[in-house]
């Protein structure tokens, strides 16, 4: 073990130690005993502390084939069903934490587990761990647990009294009033004739060591099954990648937007535009005030009533003047639009990303909505302010890579808004939190309500190219 | 609303160039034009070449979209404005899609202010009131869309909302470059009314009183514009 050289270097994991010739020499072997020894702790503990959730089960099997009648055996399954989902948790949960411990000694590495984090009280841990399935997998191993623990028993048992037999026989037949020994299939008598079964005993222990790796080595694969939630570089990973195409779909979302609304401009909204001139120039032609005249006239009203509705729904889909002229502008039409008074204050020395500038419109056209329809307000305040980021480069975006957005829309309106109750919080909420940002409301009863939402404009990956 | 010169034989002729990128549009628009005595001398689809034509044809006026190729934001109006810096007497219309209240102020503070028109594209569906509108940029009158001031209106602002409905109307009507005695027909009153409601308009927005209705729309503009930013 001292000589660590390159190519003589102790065994890393206990798989290899198994199949490697040094396995005694390493201290693998020791780790093996410990576990198992702890392993047999665990389950007399877990033996004791089970009793009522296995109970029905020992009952229901005991009466199967002894002619109880069904409803008999039906309460006896129901009332260990019952137990378990009850129960079982509770014991397993706890089980769980100590044994991805105990796992340490023959698994080495991360064995963290795979709850969630719960919300506060006590509440909130009963609904998190009640539901999912790291629990269950927990209770799982609890009931694995028997049948291993009674494994380790039979084998670490048989094999060390094998062991101690053997070495003492010798010493017993020294004794005078022993005469005789009976071994498997021979009697011995003398300790001279016991002496080599006494040299069997390393042999013994050999055995035992081996068997404790292999079973200590089973045990792991189902402790790390059952107990070990996926590597923190994994679900980072995972998360990264969840991260980048929400963020994708964001982009994908806005070039839409923006599509549309370009279809719209310079589709729809033009031909109407080009029809209403046809009628005006064929009024010139009639006389006015003549029945051909009037229904022309009706036409074209109908046409400019299509024309501002068309142009209504671009603003709520993306506004021209936003890519045009900024979030200042487009802030500023906004509030132009709601019927409530509005206030508009910006503090926004350069364009931002389209992505931010997009949900901040958003943000404020969904929250003046609310206000208009929820709030009974007099008077409604819009800040937007960029906290100075690392501006070195004014007028690029580049400078807006670490500054933050933040977003205040304020009302003097009844208050009592929610944002767990629907009534398009929610939806701005999840819209934020795309973009890595994080809304707050403040909304008491008898009001002010202020929503309050800041973005990072920070680049977002794998920009569709518009 | 009616005005003489709405006959197409009664005016002198305007050379013309329009800038659109809508085919349909554009050629309604040179339709239009050359029925009220706007003969269109170049008909093109971007700011490049709209500069291009006034400098080649040197037309008494500029009808543009303000969104156009390439990238379709307001280069038909940037082209305008440049347009009225090297030559400040080129009668400008401008037509938008919706209203901006930047883009009236861009043109606006073009040159000295007059001759300029800013209006919704839906407003050329009025054919005859959108030619008057026309004839009376080429004379120098300011035109900005009804619907600007309307907007300007509804901010909320102290001075502007001690004028009542009517004074309201009358500055509407005063920002669309009316005089007294057009504002008077249109509402149906006296002149001396109108007179008396022009006189408490300006003295409540501290605006100097001043008989020259270009000097007086600019200013009321220019207030109006201060209360925007």
């Amino acid at each position: 073990m001292n000589t660590r050289n390159v190519h003589r270097r102790a065994p890393s994991t206990l798989l290899k130690a198994l199949a490697s010739p040094r396995y005694l020499l390493s201290a693998w072997p020791w780790r093996s005993l410990a576990y198992v020894l702890t392993t047999l702790l665990v389950g007399g503990a877990l033996f004791l502390v089970a009793i009522p959730v296995y109970m029905p089960w020992t009952f229901f099997v005991s009466m199967i084939g002894t002619g109880t009648s069904t409803g008999e055996l039906t309460f006896a399954f129901l009332s260990g069903l019952f137990m378990v989902l009850c129960f079982a948790p509770l014991v397993a949960i706890p089980l769980g934490a100590l044994e991805r411990r105990r796992l340490y000694l023959v698994m080495p590495g991360e064995n963290g587990s795979g709850h969630r984090m719960p919300p506060p009280g006590l509440w909130g841990w009963i609904r998190t761990r009640y539901a999912e399935a790291a629990t269950w997998r927990e209770v799982a191993y609890a009931a694995v647990m028997f049948p291993l623990v009674g494994v380790a028993f039979l084998v670490t048992f048989t094999l060390a009294s094998v062991t101690v037999a053997l070495a003492v026989t010798p010493l017993i037949l020294l004794n005078e009033n022993e005469t005789a020994i009976a071994m498997a299939w021979t009697t011995l008598t003398t300790p001279l004739e016991a002496l080599p079964y006494a040299l069997l005993s390393p042999l013994v222990v050999a055995l035992l060591l081996y068997s404790c790796g292999a079973m200590s080595y089973g045990h792991g694969v189902i402790a790390r099954a059952l107990l070990v939630g996926p590597p923190k570089e994994e679900l980072r990973a995972e998360l990264d990648q969840v991260t980048e195409s929400r963020a994708r779909l964001v982009n994908a979302f806005e070039y839409e937007r923006r599509r549309i609304e370009r279809d719209l401009h310079d589709g729809a909204q033009q031909r109407l535009v080009a029809l209403s001139m046809d009628l005006g120039m064929a009024r010139i032609e009639l006389e006015e005030g003549s029945p051909a005249d009037r229904r022309v006239v009706a036409a074209q009203a109908k046409a400019d009533e299509l024309i501002d509705e068309i142009r209504e729904l671009v603003r709520g889909i993306h506004p021209r003047v936003l890519t045009d002229r900024g979030l200042h502008n487009a802030l500023q039409e906004l509030a132009d639009h709601c019927p409530v008074p509005v206030t508009v204050e910006t503090a926004i020395p350069y364009r931002l990303p389209p992505h931010v500038e997009g949900t901040a419109y958003f943000v404020v056209a969904e929250a003046l909505t609310n206000v208009y329809k929820h709030a009974e307000a007099t008077a409604v305040t819009v800040r937007a302010h960029l906290a100075s980021g690392d501006v070195r480069s004014v007028g690029a975006v580049q400078g807006a890579a670490t500054a933050t957005l933040t977003v205040e829309v304020t009302d003097d309106g009844v208050g009592g808004a929610d944002a767990d109750r629907g009534s398009g919080l929610t939806g701005l909420g999840d819209r934020v939190a795309v973009m890595g940002g994080t809304m707050g409301l403040t909304s008491p009863e008898g009001g002010p309500t202020r929503i309050r939402v800041e973005l990072p404009c920070g680049p977002i990956p794998a920009d569709p190219t518009p | 609303m009616r005005t003489d010169s709405s006959g197409p034989d009664a005016v002198t002729p305007v050379p013309t160039v329009l800038a659109e990128d809508g085919v349909l549009l554009r050629e309604g628009l040179v339709g239009v034009l050359e029925r009220f005595g706007f003969p269109v001398v170049a008909a093109v689809e971007d700011g490049e070449a709209l500069v291009g034509a006034v400098t080649e044809h040197r037309p008494g006026l500029v009808v543009t979209d303000i969104r156009m190729p390439p990238d379709f934001t307001d280069e038909g109006l940037r082209a305008a404005v440049r347009l009225r810096q090297e030559n400040p007497g080129l009668a400008v219309v401008a037509l938008s899609q919706y209203v901006e209240l930047s883009y009236a102020t861009d043109l606006l503070d073009s040159g000295d202010g007059k001759g300029v028109g800013y209006l919704l594209k839906q407003r050329v569906g009025d054919v005859r009131e959108f030619a008057s509108v026309l004839r009376r940029v080429v004379e120098g009158a300011t035109f900005v869309d009804p619907e600007v001031v309307r907007q300007l209106l509804r901010r909320s602002s102290d001075p502007l909302e001690r004028l009542t409905a009517r004074e309201r109307q009358v500055l509407e009507l005063m920002a669309e470059g009316h005089s007294n005695g057009a504002i008077a027909r249109k509402l149906v009153v006296s002149d001396a009314a109108v007179g008396k409601h022009v006189g408490n308009i300006l003295a409540k927005l501290d605006l100097p009183p001043d008989d020259d209705i270009h000097r007086r729309v600019q200013a009321v503009l220019a207030y109006l514009r201060t209360q925007s930013n």
